[in-house]
């Protein structure tokens, strides 16, 4: 509880225990709600698209970030600038693809798995799928349609969180005047 | 100074908000006696004045209302034609309230998705490439301030030419709109915008931004 001190002057910020139990009591309903795994994750991945669709306009209010040019500014932005805003983590950009319209986020300290252990039997499930559908829904209305995937989980055993990123096209029906 | 009115337009083209801040759409009431001296016509289903300004009253306005009775189009509330009520000598005198006719709902509508789309020509017919369209309309009665967010959703603010911190007061409505539109759970995305805490967050913007100006 002693890093609560710090952040009590900002309004905007809560307490990060509230949100992980939160989330976590969400992840445990739908896993007593759905029976396997893949509708959990598939659930999840819906509802983090929904927040994405919303979270870009505030991102964009509050943050003074233009347009990126190339998706390695976009890779720049989302780990510096949004993932530090919401979750307060900067995760690591790295294992570029050779084209440059793929790349990984390297996350060490995941917020939102901090008191968790998965129980026997769930392999399948991606805790952190929201993270998936919220990136996809931000960068979709920015134009971008991407994949998002967690190929590494710290849950399952591997040493770090890692979420995929890999650009699959611009929505040219979707630009806003100016920008074509 | 003042800001008159906030329009917010989405990517689509649609009318998702309109806010009237200050009106300047004044009322004149006239005692009239027979016969008038004003020529007055039907125009797009309005009794309008086509001849014969006097005192405040200009070529253009409608007839508001009759003896107290308001105008529906060119008839009265109670059914009656207005231009054969003001050609009846026995009429007068008569009270004939005139003004601008206020914009109704559906052609705000259709004035914002006319604007979309002229922001739209004005990116195309741009030499440069990349422009960023219409950022302001000047007149010499009020100017037109606009603000593309990246997502394409259209901030717009009729001000008095003097006003000054538009830019940033429409930055400010940004917020708002992410804030107590976007994050009420309730509200579908661009669709109109009917929440009521958005709407007293706007007011404050725009009082807040009117009196930074008037202050200066």
């Amino acid at each position: 509880m002693s890093r609560q001190s710090n952040r009590a002057g900002d309004p905007r910020k809560v307490n990060g225990e509230l949100f992980t139990l939160t989330y976590g009591a969400l992840v445990a309903q739908l896993v007593k709600d759905y029976e396997n795994d893949e509708d959990v994750n598939r659930q999840l991945e819906k509802m983090g698209y929904n927040m994405g669709i919303r979270l870009i306009e505030d991102f964009l209010a509050r943050s003074n970030v233009g347009r990126c040019h190339d998706f390695r500014e976009t890779a720049d932005v989302i780990s510096k600038a949004g993932f530090k805003m919401y979750l307060g983590i900067t995760p690591v950009v790295s294992n570029w693809s050779p084209a440059g319209d793929e790349f990984s986020l390297l996350i060490e300290n995941n917020p939102l798995t901090e008191f968790v252990e998965l129980p026997e039997g769930h392999n399948a499930l991606n805790y952190s799928n929201i993270l998936c559908g919220a990136l996809k829904g931000c960068l979709e209305m920015v134009q971008m349609d991407v994949d998002v995937r967690i190929v590494q989980d710290q849950l399952k055993g591997d040493s770090i969180t890692e979420i995929r990123l890999k650009f699959i096209k611009r929505l040219e029906d979707a630009l806003p005047a100016g920008e074509d | 100074m003042a800001v008159l009115s906030v329009y917010i337009i989405n990517k689509a083209g649609g009318l998702i908000y309109q806010y009237d801040h200050n009106s300047s759409r004044p009322e004149i009431e006239k005692t009239f006696g027979y016969p008038l001296e004003v020529v007055l016509k039907v125009h797009d289903d309005k009794v309008v004045v086509a001849f014969g300004e006097r005192d405040a009253i200009k070529v253009g306005h409608t007839v508001l209302g009759i003896n107290g009775i308001q105008a529906e189009g060119r008839f009265l509330r109670d059914g009656r034609d207005i231009l054969e009520v003001l050609a009846a000598e026995e009429n007068y005198p008569i009270n004939i309230k005139f003004g601008r006719p206020k914009l109704t709902t559906n052609e705000k509508i259709m004035l914002a998705s006319m604007f979309h789309s002229l922001y739209t020509i004005s990116c195309q017919l741009s030499p440069e490439p990349r422009s960023s369209g219409i950022e302001m309309l000047e007149t010499d009665t009020f100017k037109l301030h606009c603000f593309q967010s990246m997502t394409g959703i259209k901030f717009i603010a009729l001000t008095d030419p003097r006003q000054v911190g538009v830019d940033q007061l429409l930055k400010k409505l940004y917020e708002v709109y992410s804030d107590y539109a976007l994050k009420n759970p309730f509200y579908s995305l661009d669709m109109p915008i009917r929440c009521e805490l958005f709407e007293t967050n706007l007011q404050v913007c725009i009082e807040q931004s009117e009196r930074a100006a008037t202050g200066m």
